[in-house]
Formats: C-alpha cells, structure tokens, sequence
C-alpha cells in the first residue's frame, strides 16, 4: 500500500488513453510500472523520491509520451 | 473581505481545473491565478479510485495529481463556490469568502447521483463511489468483511467495482435494469461478453430488474434489497453505481444555461447565457460543459471522461487568453478507458444513437476484439477488448466520418456482419454520456 | 555535397537514390525532399511514407501487412539478374524462416506474447552486470592504443554477446555468431548487392545456425536452464509444445539478426553524434542521467533503422494519396522522426527536446521487442565511453558506411584518444 505522504516529492500520472501498452516504463521503472494481462497497465503514482532516476527513464522511454511526473516542489499550500 | 487583487479563478480543483490552471501558466498567463474546490484535497486522480484503490493497492490519498508546472496559485480548499454574481464578476464561497475574477474557468465537474433517501438511501452501509473520500469509506466497509455486497448499476464503475470485490473474494451480486451489463456505453451485444466475465468471476448477476428500496436492520445499516421482480437480496454493504448529474446546483440564478444535464457552452467553450449569447469572460472544461460536437453534428453533449477533462480544460484555458477573434473551436473525439476482469476496455466516440454495430478485429470468444459502431452507415464509435494497438487507425476513421464499417482488408479481420447494439431507450433528463471516469 | 546530389535529383529517383550507397552517409536531404509529399507514389509501384503524421497513422493500420511481402518489383541494381538473384534468397527468409517479424494477427500475437513472455523484465534487468562488465572489458582492451575503432572494438562484439546470453548460446560459441549475426544481416536488406559467392554464404549461413539452433534447443530441453531459449523450448501447461519447432529457430534467428545490428549502429550511431557534438559530450560525461534523453534523441535524430517494408491489404487513402490494394509501402521512419510538422528544428541535435516521439523502434503491433535492452546496452556503452575515452576525437567524418540503407550505419568509427581513464 502506498500513501502519498510517505514520500511528498514525486508524483506520476499515466494518460491511459494514450498508454498502448508497450511496457517500456516497466523495463525502465519496474517497481513503479506492471503490465497485468495483455496490456493493463499498474502504476504506483506515488514512487519513493530515491527512484527518480528510473521513473525518468520511463518517462523517457515511453514511445507515446503518456507519463507525466512531478518531481519539484508543491505549489504553496491550500488556504 | 476580499485582498486579493481580480485575476483568472478556475472553480473546481480536480482533473479539468488543474489541468486548466496548467494550461494558463504554461501560456504565458503570470497574473493572479485561484483555484478554488469543494473537497479539501488537491487535485486527484480518479480512475484509479474504482479499481486500485477499491482493491487496496493504493491508498486514496496516493492518487493526488501532478502538477506539471510551477502554479503559483492560491488555493482555496474544501471551500465550494456558493454563487456567482456576473454583474459584480463575484464569486461567494462557502466560508464567506468573496472572490473577485477578471475571468473564470468553471471545472466542477459531476456529482454521483444518490440512492434517493425515501427508498432507503439514508442507511449506513449505502454507497456512491465518485470521490477520495467516498472510495476510502467504501474501502473502510469492505475491511470489515461485509457478506455480500449489492451493486446497483453495471456502468463502468459497477462492473470494474464488481472485478474488484470478486478478485478481493467478496460475494457480490450486480443488479441492473439491462439485460446485460455496460448497457448504455457499449450496447447490450458488447456488453453481453462482460455479462460473461461477471458470472465466471463467481458474482451474482441479475440483469433486467431493478432495486426497489433497501431495508435496514436494528441499528439502521442495511440489510436487504427488494427487487421489482419480487425477489429480495440480502446485502449489507451496497454501492450505488447510478451514473453522476453535473455540478451545478451553485448556478441557480447566475442566469446560464445551466441544469444537471450540464453547463452549456459554446464551440469555443464559452458559457451561454439565458438568451444563448456567450459570456466572453466564463469558460466551462471537463465533465460539467455540455458543448456543440462539430464530429457528431454540433449535438450538445458533454464527455464525462479523463481525456476530455484534459483536453478541454487546455483549450479553454488557451481561449482564455486568446483575444475575441481569435477564439478557437473545440474538437475533441470522446475515449476513455476501462479495466475490469483482466481486460483492458478502451473506447472512442459517442455510441449514442448507434443501430449496428460488428467485430472488425479479432473474435468476441476470444475476448480480444475491437468493435466498431455505426449510425446511418457512418461509424460513429470503436471498442476495443485487449487490441489497443488497432484503436487509433480506427478513431483516425472515424473523427474522418468514415462509412460503416469504415475498414476493411484488415489483417485478422473476421467476415463483417452487423448486429444489433443493443442500447437501451435514452434517458430524458441528461444528454450525456452515461459512462462515468476513464 | 550530399545538398547537392539530393537536389540535382529527380523526384521521381528519390527512393532509389536513398538505397544508393553514394548517399549513405547523409540520406537526410533526400528524406527532407520526399516529405514534400508525405506519401509518395515510385516509378516502381511501391508508396513511401515519410511525414511523421502518415507513418503514425499506418503503423497502427491494420490494412498493412508484414507478411507475404511483395516480390521486389524494384529495379534497383539495373541488373535483372542480381534482381531475380535477391528473391530466392527473401523467400528463405520469409517463408522457410519466417519469423514474427514477417507475420500478422493473430499469429504474430500468439508467438509475440511467448517471446515477450521469456523476455521477462527481471531476466533482461539481471543482464545489466554482464553488459557494464563487457563494456568495462572492452574498453580495457584498448589500453595503450592512440585510435579505437569503435564497431570493431565495442559496439559489435558487445550485443552478440548479450543475446546470446540471453538465449543461452554457450560462451564459447559465440565467435560463430559474430560471423553469422554479419552474414545474415546483409540478407535483409533490399539492395544488397550479392554475388553468387555471397548468396552462397548467406544460405549457408542459415542452415548453418538453423542445424547449430535445432541442436540446442533439443539440448535445451534436456537441460533447462534460466534463459529464453529453455523458455520457448519448454512444454506449456498443457504438456504441448508452445512452439514449433521452426517458430523456435526462426525466432532465435530473428532475435540474433534483427538485435544485433540495430544495437551496432544505435551505439555507433550514438557516439558518432555526440562526437560531432561535443558539448553534448561533455554533458554527458558530467551528467551520466542524461544517457536516457541522449539516447531517444539519438533515435529519432539518426536511428539504427530507417524504414520497413509493408504490403497494402486494401487500398487505403491517406495524405490525399490513395494507395492501392497490393502495392508495397515503405514506412521511412528515419524521414517522419525528422519533420518539421512535427518537431522544431528537426535537423538539430537536442536530447533536452521536451517531446521526443520518435520511430527509432518502430511502432503499433511490431514495436521492437528488444528495445529495453538496446537501451540498456547503449546507455551502459555510452557512459562508459563518455567517461573513459579521454579526449575522443573523429578521425574520420564522415566515416565509412556499410551498405545497408534500411540497417544504416558506419562500418567503422575511428578515434583518436588519448588514452582510457
């Protein structure tokens, strides 16, 4: 189970109508990125800061560009 | 009450509102940017809610969006906009707060529809399942073992919850007033192979009646459901899967052209007023905007999906800050996604309306297969089962106005033939979309 | 020089100057010049494809075919002879041999889901220490040396070596697929221009790793080890093979050919521009987490493979041409990665591009099954390179092409350093 707070800096989103199931992300990031069945894909959109590295790789390798990451700081905080 | 000086306000922190904000910052926009929303989270993802998140693999607040550019917004959160005042350009927020605009893009997006409380829908035990919130109490219930589980509706969410109670082992039983399942997105022909699946999973699917009230024991959970055919199906934990009204209860006398069907707008995203004339200062994205599709002959619809809630949000926002000849249509073809049962449901166009529909690739035995549906011998939408890769070459035919079926000569193409979709009668009240999310 | 020939060409020769060895080294303003009709119609009879936005849409067309690919109608040597010659030779490839590469639905699914399924993440990811120690040693061995040649020195050993540990073909076997992996790699391309000795030598090569696959694979399924081959080989839950026999070998033969080369030249191609750049260069040796955007932007600025040969199932209207039903298409990816409709500054070197959505693996159903580990091959590679080649300079530029058009890429890469770190 993954919980949001436990590692505020990274955030992913797939855009799963784009996603075609060529599973390059889970090569690249395979603890944050599965391919269930013929082309479901699993992500954690939560992934540990210390795995930026591989997670940009995904992003990289995606031949639809369909992930999109947050690595930077939040935006300043809710009023 | 207000300090803060009249820029742009998006109302409505989910997909479309973020993705608008985004989208004004990534254009240029730096002036004063608010965001305001009714729930007390940031931006989340939603589609994860009815699957992951049911089945314990994500926790709710995991699914909270990116956010892909630096915003420098203002947040008010947990804090829904009450009125709008388009004379004073005013917005009331819940708290009291008064919010001056200068321009205003409005995301609020949907809202589930609820188990009306006079048959019932005041009972514990009772859900929707639209929200963060509303999937962390729902997956609070089903920790503590419920015995059986009553799924009312087989729309996208009943049936991807039903693939996620049947895989967590919990007894489930679907009702739903069609013959089969996904009756109103894909036709009951299509919707016949979910049928399938649901029934191999091992839940209980009773299709062509309806739930007529829930019953509550001592304590006031519920209990039971009496169905229209008389029988009754004893369940303590139910989730009411009944589609979603839009967002805009809070219009009342902003003098739009708004109801629960929708907010209706222009091509170019601009809301109308009563007498249909668009307001040049208040844009409408995601699902709450019902706009005039040039695919589907400038039909009024309004797209209760992820894409739409992204790419609309992007180009209301690119209007926004477009001078007023330079306001540009919106085109968009409608897809959404779906899993459940091990397969991977993608979908493109509107079915609405369809009278054929046939298998262009791939069998339904096999459970992989993309299906094509036509309207008047045009093909106005696609499904695919597991064959993601055909889609586009099939949206590209289709956002073309194709003939149906629009492709032929294809590899592992079976022989044509139409069939019956299968769509239930329209509802009146909303001209929407009934699949909700994906 | 290149400029010019590409414009004292005539339209309708655009495509065969393409396959003209004298326009190996920079087909680029030929692919700029075809693009001024995305879809273009040749003297031939065959269509090709060169605008980003009509390649997209036909590889996820399932009017186009990969198999029964048409005969060469081509006259490309203006010899009918050594025409005629090439066609026994495809028909061994396709037919005898035919690999999934060369099928469609739902055969091409059905071996592709076995393949994919032995090419299991954690099997291509445990190859990485192999890779990283094979490059170390590489590298190693030219110690001393003024100049390296990078294919002979690194990049075409080092993936032989990968596939054949991730099949299992036993270490000392190796050197024979060295010399089949070259051999069969020229028997894919359009134009090779074979003669009766080298036809000879790309037949023979065939049965050779043809008899030498059947061999092991029956040792394989004696002794199972963790490697594809074992996999593919082994019984499915029903007891039944999961493969023919001949899926098998054609599939082996496929992963070796169709690995090995496009490797080669995505290494070669790779240091060839960084190179040619050296601020990029630089910034990669700083910076060893920019390998990953170096090498997409290398896929899309010169890739390893410059197009594929597809046959029309129906006739298909497309960037206001109509191809006919039957006529061969030749989808030019190295042309689409480099359009303007698509990318700013197209012909510029720039791994910080924020959208690299590029063809350098294909695309739609035939995506390249190996590119993980052509990634993780050329990332390793270049790192290292990056960082122990001292003071790597060009010796030769443009360098020496082999003639492939299709697998483009030098022959040799000479340069000077200065020594290894």
């Amino acid at each position: 189970m993954k919980s949001a707070t436990d590692h505020p800096a990274l955030r992913v989103v797939v855009d799963l109508n784009r996603c075609q199931g060529y599973a390059q992300c889970c090569y690249a990031a395979p603890d944050a990125f599965a391919i269930r069945g013929h082309e479901i894909l699993f992500y954690d959109p939560t992934p540990p800061a210390e795995r930026r590295c591989a997670i940009e790789r995904a992003v990289q390798a995606c031949p639809v560009r369909a992930i999109s990451l947050q690595a930077g700081p939040d935006d300043g905080d809710a009023l | 009450m207000t300090t803060e000086p009249a820029g742009l306000v998006v109302i409505g922190a989910s997909l479309a509102g973020l993705r608008g904000a985004e989208a004004l910052r990534q254009g240029g926009y730096d002036g004063p940017l608010t965001l305001v929303g009714a729930e007390a989270h940031r931006p989340y993802d939603r589609p994860p809610l009815s699957k992951h998140v049911l089945a314990g693999e994500l926790r709710p607040d995991a699914t909270r969006l990116p956010e892909r550019t630096r915003l420098s917004a203002r947040w008010h959160l947990g804090n829904a906009v009450v009125s709008l005042d388009r004379s004073a350009r005013r917005l009331s927020l819940a708290d009291g707060t008064a919010l001056a605009y200068r321009k205003l893009l409005i995301a609020t997006g949907a809202e589930a529809r609820p188990w009306p409380a006079e048959t019932g829908g005041g009972l514990a035990g009772i859900h929707t399942l639209r929200g963060r919130d509303d999937a962390a109490s729902l997956r609070a219930d089903l920790l503590a073992g419920p015995r059986r589980v009553l799924i009312v509706g087989g729309g996208l969410i009943g049936c991807e919850a039903a693939s996620c109670l049947r895989d967590l082992g919990l007894p489930v039983t679907l009702v739903d007033s069609n013959s089969a399942p996904l009756a109103r997105a894909l036709g009951t022909w299509v919707g016949g192979v979910i049928a399938a699946c649901l029934r191999e999973s091992g839940a209980v699917f009773r299709p062509g009646t309806q739930v007529l009230r829930f019953e509550g024991d001592a304590a006031g959970r519920v209990a039971r459901a009496r169905l229209a055919d008389g029988s009754i199906v004893e369940a303590d934990l139910v989730i009411a899967a009944l589609g979603a009204t839009r967002a805009t209860g809070w219009l009342r006398g902003a003098g739009l052209m708004a109801d629960p069907g929708g907010l209706t707008c222009d091509a170019a995203c601009r809301v109308l007023d009563m007498d249909g004339a668009p307001c040049p200062d208040i844009y409408a994205a995601g699902d709450v905007a019902r706009w005039p599709s040039r695919l589907y002959g400038d039909r009024l619809v309004s797209v209760e999906h992820w894409g739409n809630a992204v790419e609309q949000a992007a180009h209301a926002a690119r209007n926004m800050l477009a001078g007023p000849d330079d306001q540009r249509s919106y085109v968009h073809l409608p897809a959404y996604w779906s899993s459940q049962f091990g397969i991977n449901i993608k979908a493109v166009g509107l079915t609405e309306g369809a009278d054929a529909v046939a298998v262009v690739q791939g069998t339904r035995a096999s459970r992989r297969f993309l299906a094509v549906y036509g309207r008047g011998g045009r093909s106005i939408a696609a499904v695919s089962f597991d064959q993601a890769r055909w889609l586009p070459a099939y949206a590209e035919a289709i956002a073309a106005g194709a003939g149906f079926p629009p492709i032929l000569d294809a590899t592992d193409q079976p022989r044509i033939e139409s069939a019956a979709p299968g769509f239930p009668s329209p509802r009146v009240a909303a001209r929407s979309t009934e699949a909700v999310h994906g | 020089m290149a400029n010019l020939m590409a414009d004292a060409m005539p339209d309708a020769a655009l495509f065969a100057a393409v396959t003209d060895p004298a326009n190996r080294a920079d087909p680029y303003p030929l692919y700029a010049r075809l693009r001024q009709r995305p879809v273009w119609r040749q003297p031939d009879g065959s269509y090709v494809v060169s605008g980003h936005a009509a390649i997209r849409a036909l590889i996820f067309d399932p009017r186009l075919s990969s198999e029964d690919l048409p005969p060469t109608r081509r006259p490309r040597t203006g010899n009918p002879l050594k025409d005629f010659i090439l066609n026994p030779i495809k028909n061994r490839i396709t037919a005898s041999h035919r690999p999934l590469i060369f099928r469609d639905p739902p055969a091409h699914d059905r071996l592709r889901s076995l393949v994919m399924r032995e090419f299991s993440i954690a099997r291509v990811l445990a190859l990485r220490d192999r890779i990283a120690r094979e490059v170390d040693q590489l590298i190693e061995a030219c110690r001393g040396r003024p100049e390296v040649c990078l294919v002979s020195d690194l990049s075409y050993p080092l993936p032989v070596t990968v596939i054949c540990a991730l099949l299992g073909v036993p270490e000392a076997d190796e050197p024979r697929f060295q010399v089949w992996a070259t051999q069969l790699a020229t028997a894919v391309e359009p134009d090779a221009h074979h003669d009766a000795e080298g036809r000879r030598a790309i037949i023979d090569a065939f049965d050779a790793i043809a008899a030498y696959m059947r061999d092991l694979i029956r040792e394989k399924r004696r002794r199972p080890a963790d490697d594809m081959l074992s996999g593919l080989a082994a019984a499915g839950p029903d007891g039944r093979k999961q493969m023919s026999d001949f899926d098998l070998i054609a599939t082996a033969v496929l992963l070796l050919v169709a690995g090995h080369e496009t490797t080669v030249n995505l290494i070669t191609n790779a240091m060839l521009t960084l190179l040619r750049h050296p601020e990029e260069l630089d910034r990669l040796r700083a910076d060893s987490e920019r390998a990953p955007q170096v090498i997409e932007e290398v896929l899309r600025y010169d890739p390893p493979v410059h197009f594929r040969t597809r046959k029309a199932l129906g006739s298909i209207t497309i960037a206001g041409e109509t191809i006919p039903k039957d006529a061969p298409v030749i989808l030019l990816f190295a042309a689409g990665s480099r359009d303007p409709e698509r990318f700013a500054d197209p012909d510029r070197f720039d791994p910080d591009r924020p959208d690299i959505q590029h063809f350098g693996f294909g695309g739609g159903l035939h995506y390249c099954i190996g590119a993980p580990l052509a990634r993780i091959e050329a990332e390793i590679a270049l790192v290292a390179l990056s960082r122990r080649l001292v003071a790597p300079r060009l010796l030769c530029d443009p360098p020496p092409y082999r003639p492939g058009a299709s697998l483009r890429g030098p022959e040799q890469l000479a340069i000077g350093i200065g020594g290894i770190v």
